[in-house]
């Protein structure tokens, strides 16, 4: 065995070139192995957009619904409901809802909803994934003195007022999210779609 | 394309016979199957065939492990196509193929229960699916009306029969070594015209195998393309492996 | 390039002598690769080892992937596998890969015991070597069958009730064996249940164990080579073996072109004959469980076959599953039952090499014989081939002592 005459720069060049294919090998293998942890068509079917009657919807009160396995919450506010809003304005995180990836546009406004009265959110808490308790009475609460009526999670106190908003000084991080939803007409809402021509 | 109407050969041993007398049997080995010649990268057949399974297959036998959103993505079709021409139920797009109808009732009124179709084109071969779809004929002996030369004593009748007609066996009689006799089914009669040719009918069950194969391995429609690029890959990897063994190599003397 | 060292090249070196102080990862890679001196002059059968090492690799990869999605319950695990094959993104190719990978593992490891049964790679002082392959093999055919119930089809389910019945020809304890194995009256749920724990815990745990066992053992003595050398006998006054070279890199490069082979056979059925023909996959796989109705012609996956045609081929029951067992068994004893004095085939007497063909012959016969229906001259053929399986190990002591054996080279023959 000798190293003698041995072209230095064509074993290197032939060692860069059999890394440089064997990488690429390796990562294009890689590739079935992460797309298997992606939903499959069966989580996708199940993911499918949820249609609601919502007429038949008592004022005040709140309807669940599964949509891609996790609660989505209806609420038809009241009157009261939607004037206590404005009242604990002071008291929470992001009242004019800024922060844009927690409702669509079309439901980023006062009330957080395309109606008025007809509230639609993910009932999960924005911490740490806990649903929380709907607790539409506006009278005091163990938790809360002056309580207006809202969302108020058990895992770790966090609490939220009639549109999903987040309180201060609880540690959710942002509001309650606005599913994509649209009304196909005046009593039937598809939960999960965008309406047409929304972003 | 193999006839065997009629003028048929003597295929059926009097094994056969004495299995199919004794009910339902796989007598897959034992028949002479006609070679099916799909080709399920052919997209039209394929549609064709999905719109023959949904017609004509649904009302008893499901296919369980299907849905109809992987019809649309690999057959091309819009969920509006879908939905209006391959789902006859309160089916949604992302859901199962299921058959019209259920399991207990077919017991009762079939006397047995449709078997799901999800893979029956990899357990029986496209070439034993084409064989027996061709070979129904009526049989008054049987509760069901038919009868079918690949697989005797199926309860099944032939649901395709305004297309294909209706036939009768045609037997012959034949001596075996120790002097018995025995009938033997070789081959079929026309009792009615059919809505098709032979050749036409031919082809639409052609058109149905093809999507059964396919319906047994979706996967296979992209298996293959996805193939030759591993391969070519493969070829490339192990050509600059072999340049860099021969450089090593040099050293040893 | 300088000979002076970039911060970057600098702080991999301190890294790496940091470790070294505390794990002797630098000793570990001289002894196993920079400085394991293997004969230079291995061929095309000695590929065989580093592949059954990568198939090791796809199969325990390709497997944790499967679990996550295949559901272990009698109701559930044939549809879980159609899911995974339709469903699951990229599941099939997973799936395939795993079931292609199981058969070439077989003919991989096939292989890598004939090239050691030809070299006389068992002889002194590679007794133990052998020993830990022939217990990795039975891990493998455990392995294997285990695997093979998963899928819970026709073949799946009676394969199991099969083969678990073997264990009833024991006699006394051999029906209660079987229930307990079972762990019902029937292969059930519960069957199912604890092969998925032994085929993904206990049987793969098992089997890394044994090989690097296998490994270390090889290390310590050397390889063996075609020409049946001990190049350790000439050595440089650096005490490296004249006739050796260093596993890395030119082994790791030889290497490499044999996966670029092997890789191009896996691919080409995974892609395009995933099925085999219905010798990887067989049909009747494909029907779900039926513990009412047993499918026509019930055989096991070709790697069995040369085994299940001894038993077929012994009308009694017992004895049967003796014959079986013992084909397997009676490997273990060949390295003392080889009298030869020299190991490779090369040198042996033309005897030798006659008997070593019709081996092979006949072993492979006897995979095609067991999955077939078995008529009378089927029935036949697998005596004779199962009595000469037997007479090629039994009166090895003797053959291999007969004839004249050529003259040994000094060095390794290229």
């Amino acid at each position: 065995m000798s190293n003698e005459g041995v072209d230095q720069g064509r074993r290197k060049f032939l060692t860069g070139s059999m890394v440089v294919v064997g990488g690429v090998g390796a990562a294009g293998a890689a590739v079935p192995f992460i797309k298997m942890w992606e939903p499959s068509a069966k989580a996708k079917a199940a993911g499918a957009p949820v249609e609601v009657v919502v007429d038949k919807l008592e004022p005040g009160q709140l309807l669940q619904v599964e949509w891609r396995g996790q609660p989505v919450w209806i609420v038809n506010r009241t009157k009261p409901m939607l004037d206590g809003l404005p009242q604990v304005r002071e008291r929470l995180q992001d009242p004019d809802s800024e922060n844009t990836d927690q409702q669509p546009e079309y439901a980023n406004n006062e009330y957080r909803s395309v109606k008025p009265e007809m509230l639609v959110l993910v009932g999960i808490c924005t911490h740490l994934g806990c649903s929380p308790k709907f607790i539409p009475e506006m009278t005091a609460q163990p938790f809360d003195s002056d309580w207006k009526g809202g969302f108020f999670c058990p895992c770790h106190n966090s609490r939220f007022d009639l549109a999903g908003r987040v309180f201060s000084g609880v540690p959710a991080p942002a509001n309650l999210k606005v599913p994509p939803h649209t009304y196909l007409d005046s009593s039937r809402l598809l939960i999960g779609v965008n309406p047409e021509g929304a972003a | 394309m193999k006839r065997t109407i009629v003028k048929g050969r003597v295929l059926v041993s009097s094994a056969l016979l004495a299995l199919a007398a004794a009910g339902a049997v796989i007598a897959a080995g034992d028949v002479d199957l006609d070679h099916a010649q799909t080709d399920v990268s052919n997209i039209a057949a394929l549609q064709r065939g999905a719109k023959l399974f949904v017609n004509y297959c649904q009302g008893c036998h499901g296919s369980q492990y299907m849905r109809y959103s992987r019809l649309g993505e690999d057959l091309g079709l819009t969920e509006e196509q879908i939905e209006e021409n391959l789902i006859f139920n309160d089916a949604k797009v992302g859901d199962v193929i299921l058959s019209a109808m259920d399991g207990a009732d077919q017991q009762v009124w079939l006397g047995a229960q449709a078997p799901d179709l999800s893979v029956v084109a990899r357990s029986r071969g496209v070439d034993w699916l084409y064989t027996y779809l061709r070979q129904f004929y009526i049989d008054p002996s049987r509760p069901i009306g038919w009868n079918n030369k690949a697989y005797p004593n199926a309860n099944m009748p032939n649901v395709f029969w305004e297309m294909q007609g209706v036939r009768k066996a045609v037997y012959e009689t034949h001596e075996k070594e120790d002097g018995a006799e025995e009938k033997v089914l070789v081959g079929f009669e026309q009792v009615t015209e059919g809505t098709m040719t032979e050749e036409e009918f031919d082809q639409t069950m052609l058109d149905l195998v093809s999507y059964l194969e396919y319906l047994g391995e979706p996967a296979k429609l992209q298996r293959e393309s996805l193939g030759i690029w591993v391969l070519l890959y493969l070829a490339l990897f192990t050509f600059v492996a072999y340049l860099l063994k021969k450089e090593f190599w040099k050293d040893v003397k | 390039m300088k000979e002076a060292n970039g911060p970057v090249v600098r702080a991999l070196s301190d890294g790496l002598s940091w470790v070294d102080q505390r794990l002797p990862v630098v000793d570990a890679w001289n002894k196993h690769l920079g400085q394991y001196w293997a004969p230079k002059n291995f061929n095309i059968w000695y590929y065989f080892g580093s592949l059954a090492l990568l198939v090791l690799v796809n199969q325990l990869v390709t497997g944790i992937w499967l679990t996550m999605h295949y559901k272990t319950s009698a109701a559930e695990a044939f549809a879980s596998v159609e899911y995974i094959m339709r469903d699951v993104p990229w599941g099939w190719l997973v799936r395939y890969m795993h079931s292609t990978g199981a058969s070439l593992f077989f003919v991989v490891v096939y292989l890598h015991m004939f090239r050691g049964l030809i070299y006389g790679s068992y002889q002194k002082p590679r007794e133990l070597i052998w020993v830990f392959g022939v217990v990795i093999f039975l891990l493998l055919m455990a392995e294997a069958f285990m695997g093979y119930v998963l899928p819970w089809g026709q073949m799946s389910y009676w394969g199991a009730q099969v083969i678990i019945s073997l264990f009833g020809a024991i006699p006394f304890v051999g029906e209660g064996l079987a229930e307990w194995i079972r762990g019902d009256y029937l292969v059930s749920d519960a069957t199912l249940n604890r092969f998925f724990a032994l085929h993904v815990v206990a049987l793969p745990l098992a089997l890394i164990a044994l090989i690097a066992l296998h490994i270390l053992a090889l290390h310590e003595v050397g390889s063996n080579n075609p020409d049946g050398i001990d190049i350790k006998k000439k050595k440089d006054e650096n005490g490296k073996p004249l006739d050796g070279i260093a596993f890395h890199p030119y082994y790791t490069v030889k290497d490499l072109v044999g996966v670029g082979f092997f890789l191009l056979l896996f691919a080409f059925i995974i892609f395009f004959a995933p099925e085999m023909g219905g010798w990887f996959l067989e049909h009747d796989n494909f029907v779900p469980a039926n513990p009412l109705v047993t499918p026509e012609h019930i055989k096991p996956v070709w790697y069995f076959t040369p085994y299940y045609a001894m038993l077929r081929a012994i009308p009694d029951k017992l004895m049967g599953v003796l014959v079986m067992g013992g084909a397997v068994m009676i490997l273990f004893a060949v390295p003392w039952l080889d009298r030869s004095p020299v190991r490779s085939i090369r040198y042996r007497p033309m005897l030798t090499k006659v008997l070593y063909a019709i081996f092979a012959v006949s072993f492979v016969w006897l995979g095609w014989l067991g999955a077939q229906t078995g008529s009378t001259l089927q029935t036949i053929l697998a005596r004779v081939f199962t009595l000469y399986y037997f007479a090629f190990f039994l009166l090895m002591p003797w053959w291999t002592t007969m004839g004249e054996t050529k003259p040994v080279p000094e060095r390794v023959t290229s």
